[in-house]
């Protein structure tokens, strides 16, 4: 029998899988043996079976999280993906502006995750910042550290600030990647913008918007420092989100055994999610 | 069994899940599978009826950990039942 491909291929992912091996699956190994003890080190342990898991599936305030949690990651990629696409769209083609709309469009990505929190702290805020301080001379009665609306759209909006720049840039790349036939073979065909967007730009997109999609999920679903910086998960609990629980729980309490659990859920949505997104997006075509 | 803070049921499991990797090597090896469509709206191979077996293994065991009181061997056989029908028809 003619084999159809060569097996000794797979040798060369071997490199790769052991670096993957000692970076990704032996640390979930450890938080696995961790989430079935009650564990302070490694002399002090004693094996509680799924006790955690129970735990934690049952806890309210976690269970809140993850509302919100999917609540944040849902509104940030139905903002950040149009807009991204959007902003691609109308960016100059070539030429010296499309160097410059690149460079800007590329600056908040360069900006450090606490220094995005610190930024929109003081921007935010109603006596020294800029934004807080012209909302609040509107007459809009803006305040994210006591309004959980507030806080909750400061928090957003400094996503969409941060984010929707990779978005663009991995959209506009998508589009300089379309060769001119399609839109002469449109321009015979009289198409409309919106029929050059539907047919050809948007199925061309689909395997950088995939990319974009799938980053902009998990980036969002494992959302940390900038929340932590600028709100500190308030007021009250309302802007604390999955990352910002777990690291209460594993380095304020130190509660090992709960939070290896916890990661453990934690990771399971995030893979079940991704590979969701990534199947319907991959499976669309075969349709 | 300090190092990594292994206990019995946690390196069975491990074992288990490496043992079904090396399995499906084997049978890859011997017999290459073909992409099929079964009873899941998109075509799958062998791996990937693995891949979503195991991964609603996992949400099937946490849905009756946290919801309910009954041995964790009830949720570990409806598990190993969906895992066959999903190889075998998915």
């Amino acid at each position: 029998m003619n084999k159809p491909h060569s097996n000794k291929a797979w040798f060369l992912v071997l490199p790769v899988f052991i670096l993957v091996a000692f970076s990704a699956i032996v640390p979930l190994m450890t938080v696995v043996n961790y989430s079935l003890q009650d564990i302070f080190d490694v002399s002090t342990r004693y094996f509680v079976g799924t006790e955690w898991y129970r735990e934690i599936l049952n806890n309210s305030r976690l269970q809140d999280s993850l509302v919100r949690q999917f609540i944040f990651s849902g509104s940030v990629l139905l903002i950040e993906i149009p807009l991204g696409i959007g902003v691609a769209l109308m960016m100059p083609k070539s030429g010296k502006w499309s160097v410059i709309s690149l460079l800007i469009l590329a600056l908040p990505l360069l900006v450090p995750l606490n220094v995005v929190g610190t930024i929109w702290q003081i921007f935010g805020r109603a006596d020294i910042g800029l934004f807080g301080w012209a909302l609040n001379s509107l007459g809009i009665d803006y305040n994210y550290a006591a309004n959980p609306i507030d806080a909750w759209l400061t928090v957003l909006l400094m996503d969409v600030w941060h984010w929707t720049s990779l978005v663009a840039l991995l959209s506009f790349s998508g589009l300089r990647a379309i060769p001119d036939a399609y839109y002469q073979a449109a321009s015979i065909d009289r198409a409309s913008a919106w029929a050059v967007f539907r047919y050809i730009q948007l199925p061309k997109l689909k395997s950088v918007l995939l990319i974009g999609v799938l980053l902009r999920f998990m980036d969002s679903f494992m959302i940390y420092t900038e929340p932590f910086v600028l709100t500190g998960g308030g007021p009250g609990n309302s802007t604390t989100f999955l990352s910002q629980a777990l690291t209460k729980m594993a380095v304020g309490q130190f509660d090992i055994g709960p939070a290896g659990a916890f990661s453990i859920i934690y990771f399971l949505i995030i893979l079940l999610v991704s590979w969701l997104f990534y199947t319907a997006m991959t499976h669309s075509d075969n349709k | 069994m300090s190092w990594m803070a292994w206990t019995t049921p946690s390196a069975l499991f491990f074992i288990g899940i490496a043992c079904i990797l090396i399995g499906m090597t084997y049978w890859e090896i011997v017999s290459p599978c073909i992409a099929r469509k079964g009873f899941f709206p998109i075509e799958t191979t062998r791996g990937d009826r693995l891949f979503i077996s195991l991964l609603s293994a996992a949400f099937i065991h946490l849905g009756f950990i946290g919801f309910t009181e009954v041995t964790i061997w009830l949720p570990f056989t409806v598990a190993i039942i969906w895992l066959l029908i999903v190889m075998k028809w998915g």
